[in-house]
């Protein structure tokens, strides 16, 4: 941000202790979290004349070091096209990219082949509709019929997801002839699943949903959505891109056909993210994207593919990214995910308790006492989100302004935008309690009268 | 005054309330044929800043054809937005009302390069009036587009007034 003229790099010290190599199981505590935040250069600096408060980790997450640091060593002593050339070089480079897709697919409970490489989760949800849209041109043949959707079918989603799990399904049912379904959202911002039993029924092919709201932090009922879905044979698309990095996900557990993920959430790199798939369903979906890499013979006029997941993976792949996505892994690992879940779903709430002491400030989603992710989005009252986003910047505090990619949810719950705080394993109580003070500062800085 | 007070400036969270010349837009067909009735010409613009969902429309009416100069006679808009955002657009209303089109063009483009110029330039309070306020908003390149929201539609609406 060029604004950030008065910003001012603290030198990390490149010797610090990494804080977070053990496998303790004790719950995490703020100075584990202090020792945590030592892997973690861009969190040492000052903005605005403030130390920085990272409160926008469902965004884009922060880096530790040993990922940047697994990049860097790819680049420095591996770097070659995977899955071409017989160099060592080459051969070296397709193993630790092999390799990191064994690391993140058991990361989710999945098998190894089930994880295809994508750029985001956005691409990995692209990647689906374009390969139903695909079989529905009666591409992939037979075996692919089964996602095939015309006139008559219906695609499910809800009111509460991001726009990558909304628009892309809008664009498939127009290209298709199928209807897009919703399943609504009640006034606590929490899912109608008394009308999602009668959305879903006889013509539902595919049910999409999102595991984590990016807005109101609360999780789905997953087992109970599958289990409509399962009643009428449809598909089911899980959007995990905010449950991935937080909480510990097992995708054959929870029964899902299909699921969706992103690096940059879960302390990796961009541009990597991931598509899940039962093995048996990615063996029967044509490809989206075509090209070298993900073919066995071709002539003029046809070309056969290869097996998932390389029949997913045309051109040459995001390897350095997929290395340090699986360091990021790592990471994640080592520190527990169970204990990062337990230490969020505090700061979460944490977060709740005291917003609910702020005058005129709205929680977006249920309160106190409800199981959350380690987030919240509020409305303030009379102020627009943007001001609320400069005065806490002013302070230091990064949070996310805006509608966060969910128009519809916004526009359910009565509000244009709202201002969101997310922690994650790096994020203090302390943190969290100068986010509250400072929102408190708001309504009155604004002259907003009670 | 710290940066953020120099970014709000009292006068801007004072219009941001006030909001003058907001009102409820009757449609625009009507004014149209209303405004011609008194020989003005009627004409508006949607903006929408698509990093916020900020929106204005912002209508113009101008005076007759025939003057070879003509007059701003009349500016209403309804929008929704940031402070900043429906500051300016109260701001806009308050300083083009009744500047001749070559004043207004000049008065905007003098805002535009003072709000682009990454608080290089002072604002010129000769010129700008209360929208010299605007000033701290140019060292907040995040925030320019939520200042020029209205001043676009004007610029917009005004070409499209002049074609009719």
């Amino acid at each position: 941000m060029t604004s950030f003229a008065s910003s001012s790099a603290v030198t990390p010290s490149r010797t610090i202790a990494r804080g977070s190599q053990r496998t303790e199981s004790a719950p995490l505590t703020n100075i584990d979290v202090e020792r945590i935040r030592n892997d973690f250069p861009v969190l040492h600096q000052l903005v605005n004349g403030h130390p920085l408060t990272y409160l926008d980790s469902g965004a884009t997450s922060q880096n530790p070091i040993s990922v940047m640091e697994a990049e860097q060593e790819y680049y420095e002593q591996r770097n070659a096209a995977v899955h071409r050339g017989a160099h060592t070089l080459a051969v070296e480079a397709t193993e630790v990219f092999e390799a990191a897709r064994e690391k993140v697919a058991a990361f989710v409970g999945a098998q190894t082949d089930e994880i295809v490489w994508t750029s985001n989760a956005t691409e990995a949800i692209n990647l689906l509709a374009y390969s139903f849209s695909n079989a529905s041109l009666g591409l992939g043949g037979p075996a692919a019929r089964r996602f095939s959707l015309g006139t008559g079918d219906e695609i499910v989603v809800t009111e509460m997801e991001h726009h990558a799990n909304l628009i892309p399904w809008q664009q498939l049912a127009l290209r298709t002839g199928a209807t897009l379904r919703f399943i609504p959202v009640l006034d606590d911002g929490t899912l109608d699943l008394d009308a999602a039993a009668d959305v879903v029924g006889q013509h539902t092919r595919l049910l999409a949903f999102t595991h984590g709201s990016n807005v109101t932090g609360t999780i789905a009922p997953v087992a109970e959505l599958v289990a409509l879905a399962r009643r009428v044979d449809a598909l089911t698309v899980l959007d995990a891109c905010q449950t991935v990095p937080h909480l510990p996900v097992d995708v054959a557990a929870l029964d899902v056909d299909f699921a969706v993920f992103s690096g940059h959430k879960m302390l990796g790199p961009t541009g990597i993210g991931a598509l899940y798939g039962r093995a048996e369903l990615l063996a029967d979906m044509p490809p989206f994207l075509t090209g070298g890499s993900m073919i066995t013979t071709v002539d003029m006029e046809k070309a056969e593919f290869l097996a998932p997941p390389q029949r997913f993976e045309a051109g040459t792949q995001r390897i350095s990214q997929a290395i340090a996505l699986a360091a990021a892994v790592d990471y994640l690992r080592e520190t527990g995910m169970d204990r990062v879940a337990a230490w969020e779903a505090q700061l979460g709430q944490r977060l709740v308790a005291g917003l609910a002491e702020i005058p005129g400030v709205r929680l977006l989603g249920p309160g106190l006492g409800v199981e959350r992710l380690g987030l919240a989005a509020v409305d303030v009252a009379g102020v627009h989100a943007h001001d609320v986003g400069q005065f806490l910047d002013d302070a230091g505090i990064a949070v996310r302004v805006g509608h966060h990619c969910a128009q519809p949810l916004h526009r359910r719950l009565g509000v244009t935008a709202s201002t969101r705080a997310s922690t994650y394993l790096y994020n203090t109580t302390d943190e969290v309690d100068l986010f509250l003070a400072t929102l408190a500062e708001i309504a009155p800085f604004f002259g907003v009268r009670r | 005054m710290s940066d953020l007070q120099s970014l709000y400036q009292t006068i801007i969270l004072e219009h941001s309330k006030a909001r003058h010349g907001a009102v409820a837009l009757t449609p625009l067909a009507e004014a149209a044929t209303l405004g011609a009735a008194s020989g003005l010409r009627v004409a508006e613009s949607h903006q929408i800043n698509t990093t916020c969902g900020d929106e204005v429309t912002l209508r113009v009416s101008l005076s007759a054809r025939e003057r070879a100069d003509a007059a701003v006679t009349d500016l209403v808009w309804t929008g929704v937005g940031c402070s900043i955002s429906q500051a300016s657009a109260s701001i806009l209303t308050d300083t083009l009302r009744g500047l001749s089109t070559t004043e207004a063009r000049a008065l905007l483009d003098n805002f535009r390069e003072m709000l682009r110029s990454r608080g290089r330039i002072e604002p010129d309070e000769e010129i700008l009036g209360d929208a010299a306020a605007f000033g701290g908003v140019s060292r907040y390149p995040a925030r320019v587009k939520c200042a020029m929201l209205s001043w676009v539609a004007f610029e917009v609406a005004l070409i499209e007034a002049e074609s009719h």
